[in-house]
């Protein structure tokens, strides 16, 4: 899915848990998440806290949107 | 009598199903689940303890599952070592390849897994890891199983191996020297072969290139007047699933409007819901936007980090999926991303 969007000339940032699985698939912009069951929001921790790393993390993949790579790149968080 | 230890997810290992993915690295004397057939089919080898752990658990705690494992082994003798088979199951064919290759470099024993050929795992570690070609799924337990069995017999026993595609194991990119039945010197065949290639006829090389597929960098984009779609694997629909988009080995995708929506509604409010077989659904039932982030997507449209978000949404279900129908999923997706002018995307998978 994310190498075909790429090839089709749309800038694409993949945010996944298994970063390993999704450079071997072939994705270019990656942004990782914290698990697999909630990428983006650990249930066990108060609403608050889940949205601070939600925006974070959707804010890294912006930005990484915005950046001329040149290899394979994974996002710091 | 040589001893052999297996690695089983925690579906194998019969603790549970995906509500147990998080289920901590444990070890159990003797055989569990899978590991009878195992056994079973060792000659001169029996299967002395079963390592167990929840893909989830090995998926987002890599270095501490693996830690975890390598310490359960520290104490004891074992001559060979097993996991899975893990089928198309990406997470677990992840797990079964990290372990692998942990054991191998710590303790230095061959290590025998099996794997689907469209499974991650077996780009990730066919070099590492004796990795036999096995079936889509666990239907295929009594074909998988006894390619490895047999093979580990065949280790245990010093007999000479003959090399990947002799075996049915996927090639590991090492050379191996091998003496031709009908010695015909490489020189010859190396003529042979060029004489095939300007006749245009096929040949097979002997030395085959690994086929690395890399798809160009996409540009930089400028945020501030960028329209953002959001693409997810990760199953999110609308609670009717009206496309009635498959929980796994989807060939079905959806395209939902978000016009006016500030965050994703979840399935108690009737909204938005998960229908990937993949994961446990509790917490993406509970609250979508954490698999799909249109509430901090929205956020930034306000704050005007990003031009605009696209009206629509698309989904679908990354588990089991077929990398063919993936592709022509995609490209269906692509065509109306293309004529609504959308300038990047953010994909989520889980």
């Amino acid at each position: 899915m994310v190498k075909e969007i790429e090839k089709a000339g749309i800038t694409v940032v993949q945010m996944a848990n298994l970063i390993p699985v999704a450079k071997t698939v072939g994705a270019n912009r990656m942004v990782p998440t914290i698990s697999i069951p909630y990428p983006l929001g650990d249930p066990q921790t108060p609403k608050e806290e889940q949205w601070k790393l939600r925006y974070h993390r959707v804010g890294v993949a912006l930005d990484a949107l915005a950046t001329e790579i040149e290899d394979q790149t994974v996002f710091e968080v | 009598m040589k001893k052999g230890i297996l690695y089983l997810n925690q579906f194998f290992g019969q603790i549970g199903g995906e509500d147990k993915a998080d289920y901590a690295p444990a070890i159990k004397e003797g055989v569990v689940g899978a590991g009878m057939l195992l056994n079973n089919l060792l000659e001169d080898a029996e299967i002395t303890h079963t390592l167990i752990c929840g893909d989830n658990f090995m998926g987002s705690n890599e270095e501490e599952a693996v830690e975890k494992l390598i310490g359960f082994l520290e104490d004891k003798e074992f001559d060979i070592f097993f996991a899975g088979p893990a089928f198309q199951a990406g997470r677990y064919g992840n797990a079964c390849g990290l372990i692998c290759k942990a054991v191998k470099e710590k303790f230095g024993v061959p290590v025998i897994t099996s794997m689907h050929e469209e499974n991650p795992g077996v780009d990730m570690f066919k070099k590492d890891v004796y990795i036999f070609k096995g079936g889509d799924s666990a239907a295929k337990m009594r074909k998988d199983m006894p390619k490895m069995a047999k093979f580990g017999n065949k280790l245990l026993k010093n007999e000479k191996i003959k090399g990947a595609e002799a075996e049915g194991y996927y090639p590991r990119g090492i050379r191996l020297e091998v003496f031709l039945e009908d010695k015909t010197p490489a020189c010859d065949r190396a003529v042979d072969m060029l004489l095939k290639k300007i006749n245009e006829e096929p040949f097979t090389s002997e030395m085959p290139i690994p086929e690395l597929d890399r798809v160009p960098i996409a540009p930089a984009i400028e945020l501030s007047d960028a329209k953002i779609a959001l693409v997810t694997s990760g199953g999110i629909v609308p609670v009717d699933n009206p496309d009635k988009i498959q929980s796994s080995s989807a060939t079905r995708w959806g395209r939902y409007s978000i016009v006016g929506l500030e965050r994703l509604g979840n399935k108690a409010e009737g909204a938005y819901k998960t229908i990937h077989a993949g994961y446990d659904p509790a917490a993406a039932d509970a609250d979508p936007n954490i698999v799909l982030p249109l509430d901090a997507l929205r956020a930034y449209e306000k704050e005007g980090k990003i031009g605009s978000i696209h009206d629509y949404y698309y989904a679908t279900v990354g588990t089991g999926t077929a990398e063919g129908e993936a592709k022509r999923m995609a490209l269906e997706v692509i065509d109306y991303l293309r004529n609504d002018g959308v300038d990047a995307v953010i994909l989520t998978s889980c």
